[in-house]
């Protein structure tokens, strides 16, 4: 009786360090441009080489311009950045879908959506969102930039083994009510730290029934519960999904691989370190109205007031009111916002773009709203012309953007300014994140975004939905 | 490598829990391709914030100045990854934190700097803060072979606290194998053995 950690853990063991440190072979390293030109620098100066160069795919996200793309770049520090890995993929070997690829994209998008993501491997990158591959069943987690320089030279860390929390979802989810409703839910009640020194294994039936682009929004923040992993056992759901992806495997070979991935799930009378249960049905579409993302409520739910929390809390509550501009115990309802951002590694696929666009169909966004739809991969925009989307969301008044990181971090052109509010489809609402100091961030779903954008303020996005504006 | 065995060191008290990564570093500063230079804009936002209302950011006290000791609460390090962080905090002298607790990534980009993440209990951090606040020259002795932090005034001595850090990281750190990778070189056959029997590597 093992879980799936216990058995990918152990599959990929290579020996006990004398630190007493788990040497861990790692099945697939994902790079990008900001957090590993000083890991090839560091390789360089200590005279190694990359090991496996087939087992690391490289990719350009966190600042690349998502509006004029043409090279080179007008931000030359992101010209150099770009031009750095280039040059450290060419020298070393690694393959780098770059932006005329046409698979570019955020590192957690394009890995699942080229088949590269699968059950049953270990997978690092230098980016904490790397828990978003668990839901194929992996073990995803991110490192440090020493780690990555780590990782090529030997292919392995040196790592500690995480205890498993099972997180049981029963119940079904109301209309309007999306993933990311769910994790956010899950973070509020566990806590931002609840999950450290544990693995997120996320089941039952809420789960079960969810398609791999939301398993990937609810693994996607686990590290934002101070969970390093999160990850969904590998069934019917996963296997579709990874049947004909270009670098899943073909054939026969697809028969063999579907029987082992399967085989790594979770015994079903395992024991799991803890145990937690979550109604879906009595979750509601869900806001951050802090600066971190443990800090949400109900859209029917007025904002928590800092006299009723412990008093360990009540200072870091108020704070972040104070930071917010918000005022305890109103309704978060009809809170203004100046910008709506739909994208990220959290919601930037094709099913979050569908349902932003069938809010905005039909509707405009509100007068002194800046909106953007920031693709996740190039393969998504591609996807969401096809079927229209981009035009939807032109016609109702959002921005089309090229794919990338954007405003969830702005380390390229797209950032609030000043104390402007913005309601995002990303997972962090730190102070500061979306480029100015004084920026406010709530987070919800997508289609809260796109409701959020129409309506000028927060709002319940079950409103619009089933009716045409 | 070096071991590191007892890190000495005045204290910096930088209270506030879940204190993320941003903070420590903001993203527009990770626009480079190097870590030089990181240490100027350590918490530089929430530096300004404590400027702006005319308060003065404990990084900016000058009663702190070179201090090597980090104090600070829960979750530390929260947040993305990046190695820019405790980039930033060690390139600016800081060598050794003691908190309640640290976020796990950070606390092992940490270990991998040579920079310990020691926790201790929340009553015995917050009275560290106190005295440091009050006695900015007290002298925080972090000894990793005992255990605990000494701390020790110019007029009083105050004591010592017991202080926790994961076995295998504190091996790796007194045994000078925080900085692991030629010891996950030393067996490239059981790396390649390892590989071998995943059947991923060759469906
Ligand atoms: S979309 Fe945001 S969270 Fe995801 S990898 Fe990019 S910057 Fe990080």
């Amino acid at each position: 009786m093992a879980t799936l950690f216990e058995k990918v853990w152990n599959a990929h063991r290579v020996r006990v360090l004398p630190s007493g440190h788990t040497q861990l072979f790692i099945g697939l390293h994902l790079i990008h441009e900001v957090t590993s030109p000083q890991a090839f620098d560091m390789l360089r100066l200590s005279g190694r080489a990359v090991r496996r160069p087939d087992r690391t795919i490289a990719t350009v996200d966190h600042i690349v311009p998502t509006e004029r793309q043409a090279r080179p770049f007008r931000d030359t520090l992101a010209e150099e950045m770009l031009r750095a890995l280039e040059r450290n993929c060419a020298a070393s070997g690694v393959e780098l879908l770059g932006l005329d690829s046409g698979r570019q994209g955020i590192v957690h998008v394009i890995g699942p959506e080229l088949g590269l993501t699968q059950p049953g491997m270990t997978i690092a990158c230098g980016d904490s969102h790397t828990s978003t591959h668990g839901a194929f069943g992996a073990l995803a987690f991110g490192i440090g930039t020493s780690q990555v320089r780590d990782v090529l030279a030997s292919q392995t860390l040196a790592m500690e083994p995480l205890a498993v929390r099972r997180i049981d979802v029963t119940g079904s989810l109301a209309a309007g009510v999306y993933a990311k409703d769910v994790i956010l839910t899950i973070i509020r009640r566990l806590g931002v730290n609840g999950g450290a020194g544990f693995a997120y294994e996320y089941g039952g039936p809420a789960i079960e029934r969810m398609s791999m682009e939301e398993r990937m929004t609810v693994c996607n923040m686990s590290i934002e519960g101070g969970a390093r992993i999160g990850y969904v056992n590998p069934d019917d759901t996963t296997i579709a999904w990874l049947r004909g992806r270009p670098r899943a495997p073909q054939g026969p070979a697809f028969e063999r691989a579907a029987a082992w991935w399967r085989s790594m799930a979770s015994d079903a009378d395992v024991v799991y370190a803890d145990r937690v249960t979550v109604d879906a049905a009595a979750i509601e579409p869900t806001v951050t109205w802090g600066t971190h993302p443990g800090q949400s409520v109900g859209i029917g739910q007025a904002l928590p007031s800092p006299r009723d929390a412990e008093a360990a809390g009540s200072r870091e509550m108020a704070d972040a009111l104070a930071f917010m501009g918000l005022e305890p115990g109103r309704p978060i309802q009809g809170t203004k916002v100046d910008v709506a951002f739909i994208g990220s590694c959290t919601n930037g696929r094709l099913s979050d773009l569908r349902e932003a666009a069938s809010v905005a169909r039909g509707r405009h966004v509100a007068a002194g709203v800046r909106a953007m739809v920031v693709p996740g991969s190039q393969q998504v925009a591609a996807a969401a012309e096809r079927e229209g989307l981009h035009e939807v969301f032109a016609a109702a008044g959002f921005e089309w953007r090229g794919a990338g990181c954007s405003m969830c971090l702005a380390m390229n052109e797209d950032r609030l300014t000043g104390r402007e509010v913005c309601a995002s489809s990303s997972n962090r609402n730190f102070r500061g994140r979306q480029g100015s100091p004084t920026g406010r961030t709530l987070l919800m779903s997508p289609a809260m975004v796109a409701a959020a954008a129409v309506a000028g303020e927060i709002t319940d996005v079950r409103r619009f939905l089933g009716t045409r504006g | 490598m070096k071991p590191i065995v007892r890190i000495e060191g005045r204290g910096l008290p930088l209270p506030g829990a879940n204190i993320d990564t941003d903070r420590i570093i903001p993203a527009r500063f990770l626009r480079t391709v190097t870590f030089d230079g990181l240490e100027q804009h350590a918490f530089e936002d929430d530096r300004a914030a404590c400027a702006s209302r005319g308060e003065i950011h404990p990084f900016d006290d000058p009663r702190f100045a070179g201090a090597a000791v980090l104090v600070v609460n829960n979750n530390f390090g929260c947040g993305s990854s990046r190695e820019h962080a405790p980039q930033a905090l060690h390139r600016r002298g800081v060598r050794a934190v003691i908190g309640e607790s640290f976020s796990e990534i950070f606390f092992g980009n940490a270990v991998m700097l040579g920079m310990p993440c020691v926790t201790a209990a929340a009553e015995d951090v917050s009275r560290l803060q106190g005295i440091v606040m009050a006695a900015p020259d007290a002298v925080l002795s972090v000894d990793l072979a005992q255990s605990a932090c000494g701390i020790a005034g110019e007029a009083a001595p105050y004591g010592r606290i017991a202080i926790h850090l994961p076995p295998s990281a504190r091996e790796a750190l007194l045994s000078g194998a925080w900085d692991a990778t030629a010891l996950l070189l030393a067996d490239a056959e059981a790396i390649d053995r390892t590989a071998a029997a995943l059947p991923y590597l060759r469906w």
